[in-house]
């Protein structure tokens, strides 16, 4: 079975909402939509206070190179434009909209039938994604068409697809490819004739075998595309990882997969730019597997993009009395929310609520030099190292062991038995590693 | 004598001379000629190398004061007075009266005034909470308590108070060297003077959200009202973005804003106790 | 309700912990514990509990009035120390010297370095070093296995293995002649010859090694190449002159060499942090227990062996830094 082999962890699967299909969120009376949903330069709002949207429409114009649209997710007037508390409590640029009723633009086709050709042609296909406001769905958010734009000099061989869903507890692309594989497939073979590349490889891992198994149906169906199952790892699903277990190349250092040869694409990234070339329809909703130990009713429920995320717990039974965390992602790289009513963004893939007893982290030792976060690194590094020097604040050495490399996939710090943070230091020392670059460009 | 100890001996004394020919031989051929009042700079310096004047070090400052031959905007914050006077007499110069300074922590969030709406755990590192998160109290401007400015410190000045959960910055102790204001992520230190008798007074927030919003969070929050700049005799007082701000060189210590301010948001440090109204906010500071 | 708790990823955290792994290597001790007990006696009891509670004690109160900490000892690295220590002397050590040494292996070589993680020599080995240049006779008379169980006081007492080989060589005497003085390799795998608490029997610590192997608190890079080091080197010299050099399985089985591969070496704050840096850290080890065992002046070289590549490991993790992902190769 195909594996990366530097490192890695196992931690429990617990993917406890694997068998819930996915459900449908009634529209909320009023959404919350950030104009930044992406990384790169947040979107600009066109609209103002007190005008009149349909579900579809443009609402905010991507700026920049990197950037991406933002549009409404639902039909109703605009309540105001204003700054929003976001997740981690700062206020945010944001359209806030009250809902009227469920009016969709009318270029969008609403019908369900599968749609299998596609006539455009690659740099129309890229324009669309762009148009549509496509963005990366596995939780990265990276705008899809810059990806698909390979630079002068490079050429793709291969779309790799991740269908690996690496993160504890969550199960919103294992549903996806369940419930609407043939989707992905023609979605898939959209992004391959955008790259001009006639070979796609999806990587499944090991713990979806009845995802694996229809997706490995549908694929006789489809020429250049194979599905493969990878070993049950933890980081499986990141890029690198990825792209070294499927086709055994490594990313060199600092550069971009297309260096290799490659460019990878979720699965419910797939998903959308099928919609997105055959039904005109720009991304304003996705799946979000809620799930927790605690949770009554553990689910995979398709919600529109700025809904809150009290609205979605409160679907699946309300926020337990246990509660001690709630997560935005899964445990292992999600982001801790300290305000449960903040909305729903294109890269929210799970909410999932710890209890108190998942949430306390363990207390803190110092270092017993066992070498334990360097055996589990899957960049190479020496976690206990980079940790030290951004700690002593001593930049220049902590560039020079390569701390920019650092994931941040949180497998050393899983594994420290002094339960050390070593990530929270070394995401500091990131960021002024990365000032430091920055000023020395400049 | 016994040959073995003769011979013992007069090695030892060989090998001992001739190291002594070669280090001194060395030493000549590669001395460093530097104006020696360079050195007698360094010994007056109090030798803390804390790059509170801007420069790397006191043998660097040093060398800039001889070099250029005046103390012109140059001071060393930690000796003061006293070492810039003898610095000044030694190089037959004036050296400028400097008020003294001292660092001032504008913010007085405390646990009781600004409850927790969230817990954190983690890395105790203001850097990282502030990237992570708007703080426990939810004042996106605020202390957030997790101690960067006192592990800058190298004069031992700052120490985080376990029951309001800010820092208290020593009257003595603190030089005014700067290393807390860089530390800081949300630039709440600021230096300003010390004050006669120690007194001073400071706008003790720097939130700049509008007032209602600002209040929410935090009981002592300026609300950019400007009753504080209508009431300022002096002129001392200006308000940008929400928030006032107080000019201590400007500031007679008259303590009119302080009875004025109506969230109390205005603080006085060591001065008498006034029994008539509500005390003013000087439970957080030293 | 509670408020709800912030932090930064990962939110998860292994089971993984120091106290789980101290007790791991305490219970992978106990076999060789037990076997000490058995063939020396209750002298070996006592020496060992002097030693555990006078190594558990010196921390706690150091931590508290030296460093001024938090003087948990909950995590057993003390105990481990202590039986370590205990490991490395004779049974029949005056206890208060046994009482010096913990107090030297943990005053001097952890907590005057800074405490738990920060200590750059072996604690243990340390202590054992120190017992020896400061009381050479009584920490080289080695009470005889099991003619001396019931008393506290030993009576009768003998040379370890590698003593009678060096002594018996430095006087002259061939190695073929020796050989028929020199204990069985029955005797020196099960632990019936004279020794310190912890070097006698082979099995047991094999057992216990391969009982930590199993659980994972050590890998097998540094007792593998520690041990087939020593295999290599003395057989190179067993083949050049069999005359002078003893064959590799009497160096295997003898003297604290199994103790040092498992238990010694492996002790994770004082060995290198990657697998790379291991190996050349047991080849180090073993390089100069050889060396020292056939031509130093003591006739075992295991403590000295691991004190000096200690020394070394600073460097060794500078120099053997892990492959990096992705990493652009030199041109």
């Amino acid at each position: 079975m195909k594996t990366f082999k530097l490192g890695g962890i196992h931690p429990d699967e617990n993917k406890i909402s694997a068998q819930q299909p996915i459900e449908v969120v009634p529209i909320p009376k009023t959404v919350f939509i950030p104009v930044s949903q992406h990384l790169g330069a947040p979107a600009k709002p066109i609209v103002v206070k007190g005008d009149i949207v349909k579900t579809g429409q443009l609402i905010a114009k991507g700026e920049g190179f990197i950037s991406a649209n933002v549009h409404s997710s639902v039909s109703g007037t605009v309540q105001k434009v204003d700054e929003i508390v976001d997740y981690s409590g700062y206020r945010r640029l944001s359209i806030v909209i009250d809902t009227d009723g469920d009016e969709w633009v009318d270029t969008i086709d609403k019908t369900t039938e599968l749609k299998k050709e596609c006539t455009l042609d690659s740099k129309a296909i890229i324009d669309r994604i762009n148009e549509m406001g496509i963005v990366g769905m596995g939780g990265a958010t990276f705008p899809s068409n810059v990806k698909l734009n390979v630079p002068q000099g490079k050429k793709a061989e291969y779309l790799l697809i991740n269908g690996v869903e690496c993160e504890p507890y969550l199960t919103s692309d294992h549903r996806l490819m369940l419930e609407k594989g043939r989707e992905i497939m023609v979605g898939i073979t959209i992004l391959m004739k955008a790259l001009n590349v006639n070979k796609a490889m999806i990587g499944i891992e090991n713990n979806k075998k009845d995802a694996f198994q229809l997706m490995t149906d549908l694929a006789k169906e489809f020429p250049g595309i194979t599905v493969h199952t990878l070993k049950v790892k933890y980081p499986q699903g990141a890029e690198k990882q990825l792209i070294k277990a499927l086709i055994n190349r490594e990313v060199p250092s600092g550069k971009l997969p297309i260096e290799v040869g490659c460019v990878v694409h979720n699965v419910g990234t797939a998903f959308a730019v099928y919609e997105a070339i055959q039904k005109n329809k720009p991304l304003f909703e996705r799946i979000v597997t809620v799930t927790g130990k605690s949770i009554k009713k553990p689910s995979n429920l398709l919600a529109r993009v700025g809904t809150s995320i009290s609205d979605l717990i409160s679907m699946t039974g309300g926020l337990p009395d246990d509660s001690g965390k709630i997560i935005s992602g899964g445990p292992m790289m999600g982001r801790a929310l300290s305000n449960a009513d903040a909305p729903i963004t294109k890269g929210t893939s799970g909410i999932l609520v710890m209890t108190e007893k998942e949430s306390k982290r363990v207390p803190v030792l110092s270092c017993i030099r066992c070498g334990r976060c360097v055996t589990v690194c899957a960049m190479g590094l020496e976690p206990f190292l980079l940790a030290k020097l951004a700690e002593n604040q001593v930049w220049e050495e902590a560039e020079a062991e390569h701390i920019m490399d650092c994931m941040e996939c949180g497998s050393c710090q899983y594994t420290c038995p002094s339960g050390r943070p070593l990530v929270d230091h070394i995401r500091v020392g990131k960021n002024e590693v990365a000032k430091i670059i920055r000023t020395r460009k400049n | 004598m016994n040959s073995t100890i003769l011979i013992a001996v007069v090695a030892m004394f060989a090998i001992g001379i001739t190291a002594a020919i070669i280090l001194y031989i060395v030493a000549q051929k590669f001395k460093v000629i530097e104006n020696p009042l360079i050195d007698e700079v360094v010994e007056l310096l109090p030798g803390a190398h804390c790059g509170g004047c801007g420069y790397p070090g006191c043998r660097a400052l040093a060398e800039t004061m001889v070099k250029r031959g005046s103390l012109e905007n140059l001071n060393c914050p930690v000796g003061g007075k006293e070492v810039m006077g003898q610095i000044a007499a030694l190089m037959g110069l004036v050296a400028e009266e400097k008020e003294p300074m001292i660092a001032v922590l504008r913010c007085s969030g405390s646990k009781s005034h600004a409850p927790d709406k969230v817990l954190y755990e983690g890395a105790s590192s203001c850097s990282f909470l502030h990237q992570l998160n708007v703080g426990e109290s939810g004042c996106p401007y605020g202390c957030l308590g997790q101690g960067d400015c006192v592990f800058s410190c190298k004069f031992d000045a700052i120490a985080i108070d376990d029951k309001t959960g800010l820092p208290v910055i020593d009257n003595e102790k603190c030089v005014a060297c700067g290393a807390c204001v860089k530390a800081c992520p949300r630039q709440i230190i600021e230096i300003r003077f010390k004050g006669k008798k120690d007194r001073r007074i400071y706008v003790s927030c720097v939130n700049k959200e509008k007032g209602g919003i600002a209040r929410k969070n935090c009981t002592v929050a300026c609300i950019g009202c400007g009753k504080c700049v209508k009431i300022c005799p002096f002129e001392a007082i200006t308000m940008e973005n929400n928030l006032a701000y107080i000019d201590f060189e400007k500031c007679k210590l008259c303590r009119k804003c302080v009875k004025e301010c109506p969230t109390n948001a205005i603080a006085e440090l060591n001065f008498p106790v006034i029994k008539e109204k509500a005390q003013p906010n000087t439970e957080v500071q030293a | 309700m509670k408020l709800i708790t912030v932090s930064g990823s990962p939110h998860l955290h292994g089971d993984l912990s120091v106290r789980k792994i101290m007790w791991g290597v305490i219970f992978a001790m106990l076999p060789a514990m037990l076997v000490s007990i058995w063939y020396f006696g209750i002298s070996a009891l006592n020496t060992t509990l002097v030693a555990v509670a006078t190594c558990v004690a010196a921390e706690y109160l150091m931590k508290k009035y030296l460093l001024n900490e938090d003087p948990s000892v909950s995590d057993g690295s003390a105990i481990i120390t202590g039986m370590l220590l205990s490991f490395n002397v004779p049974s029949s050590l005056p206890w208060w010297q046994t009482m010096l040494g913990g107090i030297f292996a943990i005053g001097v070589a952890k907590i005057a370095f800074g405490g738990l993680g920060k200590n750059l020599f072996n604690p243990a080995l340390v202590g054992r070093i120190f017992l020896l240049i400061s009381f050479p006779v009584n920490m080289t008379t080695w009470p005889v296995p099991l003619s001396n169980r019931w008393v506290l006081v030993d009576a009768l007492t003998g040379p370890t293995p590698l003593g009678q080989l060096k002594e018996g060589l430095a006087n002259g005497e061939t190695l073929a002649a020796l050989k028929l003085h020199l204990p069985a390799y029955q005797d020196m795998f099960m632990g019936q010859i004279g020794g310190s608490l912890g070097e006698v029997s082979a099995i047991a610590i094999i057992l216990g090694g391969l009982y930590m192997l199993y659980r994972g608190i050590i890998t097998w890079h540094i007792p593998a190449a520690y041990l087939l080091t020593v295999a290599a080197f003395t057989g190179i010299l067993y083949m050049i002159d069999p005359t002078h050099f003893i064959d590799p399985i009497f160096h295997l089985l003898a003297g604290g060499l199994m103790l040092g591969a498992f238990f010694m070496a492996t002790d994770m704050v004082t060995s290198p942090m990657t697998h790379k840096g291991m190996l050349v850290f047991g080849v180090g080890c073993g390089v100069l227990t050889v060396a020292i065992r056939n031509w130093g002046v003591y006739p075992e070289g295991v403590s000295f062996a691991i004190l000096i590549m200690n020394a070394f490991v600073p460097l060794i993790n500078k120099g053997f830094k892990p492959k990096r992902f992705g990493e652009v190769a030199h041109g």
